[in-house]
């Protein structure tokens, strides 16, 4: 399998199978924006998208860690407690103590990347089911909130407020805020890893088939681990950007983020047995999910709850799909 | 019943904890002809989630799992619920709510079984979708009700015994009946071992998953009743929410593999039973009640590791070897490597 980069290649592309996925979420995504532009007024401007991005960089950071541990897979349930602990964490320490958000901010990425860890170690060596093991990681990091404090802290470290309102201005009056650029550093990152070094190419083999990566002489337990590592360190990022968003840590946020990101990971196209996917797709997921709620919130008379009716829909569609492309393309089974 | 030993010993200690901390815990009342007591209490509140685990029990015996069923309690408190508001008779609002839960059950087994998509993915959508359809029930607002004969489903007495409790004796009886008195419990675990060898032996494997998802909903929809009728009302929002993680819970920790191909109801009423006496514990004892789900997190561990060979063989089993031969650890390290 090579990286089609050449332009004769374009046509081999679009049929390519790695990519088809990827290209229907894509056509989907054209396709409700264009709708949405035509049936609603302001609708059809640049910063809709770039809204998508501000109010889900938090998602899409721990989608980044959720497509990691997919590829392999796994799963990861614990990543919407894991968000809600990180900000509990920094605000205290920040509204308690008083320390400083850049001693605050590498202690919640560790306490993260650390949780998941822990994680990855227990479903490796003692072979316990990811699903269990992450909700155990669930209770836990949720349980370690309320224990914490059962009310929400404000942040108001003026570091922090300061670097929360930020607005990069772009062109034509459009903007963003530096979430979004470390939000996209994340997926710029994560494809690195996963497309041009050696992690990642043992994270599609332990996906593809766990018994051939062992044969083949790849570390299975390393990669493991270090996925569910990834998936914690992207959860306390994700809660970090949260805390910039809300300005303030809560026990309750971020309750069932877990299900958006995993919504978001399969409306992208990757491969729930794992080793098939793309983070690109992952970022159109995310995408897709908000223009649902935007245009619901334009709609005006449909109420909330249709969000999570139209959401298990494309579920139920893009999981069809995906079990359309399996079958066509004979799999080995595990 | 060695697969039943550590389920009851730490039910037993969690218990022994309740007693130190409240003398009169295991002490049983008739009050007004009704039976009082903390453990009536545990049984009482700790039925739904007991006839959800039950269900949860077969699903997971075929390998599979079902997500939905918490949606699946809110949707069947919601119907019946609505029904009862619009002034339709008990029976038939009950019925209507049951109905529907079967035919969810059944479309979760049509996706798993006909269209042969993975288990925790083809019910993860009716989990997101199906907390839409009960908010969509009941339009978004808590439906409130006043009906003695629907009041007893959940919260009312039957010989001096809550009828919740009743209800699941009954379910389990006719459950335990049917699986180890029938050849269906044989054959569920031969689809959980196996679904592609069993149907080569003739076993009719994507009629037995269809039934045993449509069973589990059947008994989330109960469940669902319950609940709606000992607090009188429905909320789309939050009846039932995160049942699924706390039924499967009772489930491993009742000895049921996750890997399907063998299953123990008895484990499973056992881990129900040990999830509820937390809950009280926590209370009883005076540990703030937020600290819970630290509990839970610390019991699952526990019990899953306990439960795990690997652990057994690497940690146990380590632990066991050095008392008996060598004098020097390193030479001991080389001969058994």
């Amino acid at each position: 399998m090579s990286i089609a980069t050449l332009p004769k290649a374009t046509a081999a592309t679009l049929t390519n199978p790695r990519y088809v996925p990827v290209l229907v979420t894509f056509g989907l995504f054209l396709a409700m924006f264009v709708a949405g532009g035509l049936r609603y007024e302001g609708f059809f401007s640049g910063q809709i998208i770039l809204n998508a991005f501000i109010d889900n960089a938090f998602l899409l950071v721990v989608a980044v860690g959720m497509t990691f541990v997919i590829l392999t897979g796994g799963i990861d349930l614990s990543v919407g407690s894991v968000v809600a602990l990180s900000t509990m964490i920094a605000a205290s320490l920040m509204a308690g103590p008083g320390w400083p958000p850049y001693v605050v901010v590498p202690l919640v990425l560790l306490i993260g990347a650390t949780l998941g860890a822990v994680m990855g170690f227990i479903i490796h060596v003692f072979e316990i089911q990811p699903f269990i093991v992450t909700l155990a990681g669930m209770f836990l990091a949720r349980g370690l909130c309320y224990t914490i404090g059962t009310d929400s802290i404000k942040i108001d470290d003026p570091t922090f407020t300061a670097f929360a309102q930020t607005q990069i201005d772009l062109f034509a009056g459009l903007w963003i805020s530096p979430s979004v650029l470390i939000a996209l550093a994340v997926v710029a990152v994560g494809a690195y890893v996963l497309h041009y070094t050696r992690l990642g190419r043992s994270v599609y083999a332990v996906g593809g088939s766990e018994q051939s990566a062992l044969l083949m002489g790849l570390s299975v337990g390393r990669t493991k681990i270090a996925v569910y590592t990834i998936s914690g360190f992207c959860s306390a990022l994700g809660g970090v950007l949260l805390s910039f968003y809300m300005l303030s840590g809560y026990g309750l946020h971020a309750v069932g983020m877990e299900l958006d990101a995993i919504a978001a990971v399969v409306i992208g196209g990757t491969l729930l047995t794992g080793g098939s996917g793309l983070l690109i797709g992952t970022v159109l997921g995310v995408l897709v999910l908000h223009l649902i709620q935007t245009i619901i919130s334009f709609e005006g008379t449909l109420s909330s709850w249709w969000t999570k009716i139209f959401i298990g829909l494309l579920l139920f569609v893009f999981i069809l799909l995906q079990r359309v492309f399996s079958m066509r393309r004979p799999r080995r089974s595990p | 019943m060695r697969r039943l030993l550590w389920p009851l010993v730490i039910l037993a200690l969690l218990l022994l904890v309740n007693v130190v901390f409240t003398p009169n815990f295991l002490s049983i009342q008739m009050r007004d002809g009704h039976l009082y007591g903390s453990l009536i209490d545990i049984l009482r509140f700790g039925a739904p989630l007991m006839l959800v685990s039950l269900g949860m029990t077969l699903v997971i015996a075929t390998g599979g799992i079902d997500l939905s069923v918490g949606s699946v309690v809110a949707i069947s408190g919601a119907l019946a619920c609505l029904q009862i508001s619009q002034d339709a008779g008990v029976a038939w609002a009950v019925a209507l709510a049951l109905g529907l839960s079967v035919l969810l059950g059944a479309w979760n087994g049509f996706l798993v079984a006909t269209v042969g998509i993975q288990p925790i993915i083809a019910t993860l959508i009716l989990m997101v979708a199906g907390r839409g359809l009960a908010q969509l029930i009941t339009d978004g607002q808590i439906i409130t009700i006043v009906n003695p004969a629907y009041k007893l489903i959940g919260g009312g007495y039957l010989l001096a015994v809550p009828f919740g409790i009743l209800l699941v004796l009954a379910v389990l009886a006719v459950t335990a009946f049917l699986v180890r008195r029938l050849a269906l419990g044989l054959l569920i675990e031969a689809v959980g071992g196996n679904a592609e060898a069993s149907r080569l032996a003739g076993v009719r494997s994507k009629g037995i998953i269809i039934v045993v998802y449509a069973f589990a909903a059947l008994c989330a929809g109960l469940a669902g009743l319950m609940i709606s009728s000992n607090v009188s009302s429905a909320d789309g929002n939050n009846a039932g929410l995160w049942i699924e993680l706390d039924a499967i819970l009772a489930v491993v920790i009742g000895g049921t593999s996750l890997l399907g191909g063998r299953f123990s109801l008895g484990g499973t009423i056992l881990g129900a039973l040990i999830i509820q006496t937390l809950t009280t514990t926590i209370y009883s004892i005076g540990v703030p009640p937020e600290t819970t789900l630290l509990f839970k997190a610390l019991v699952v561990t526990v019990v899953c590791l306990i439960q795990s060979p690997a652990f057994r063989a690497k940690v146990l089993g380590r632990r066991r070897r050095p008392p008996a031969p060598g004098p020097v650890p390193g030479e001991k390290v080389r001969v058994s490597a």
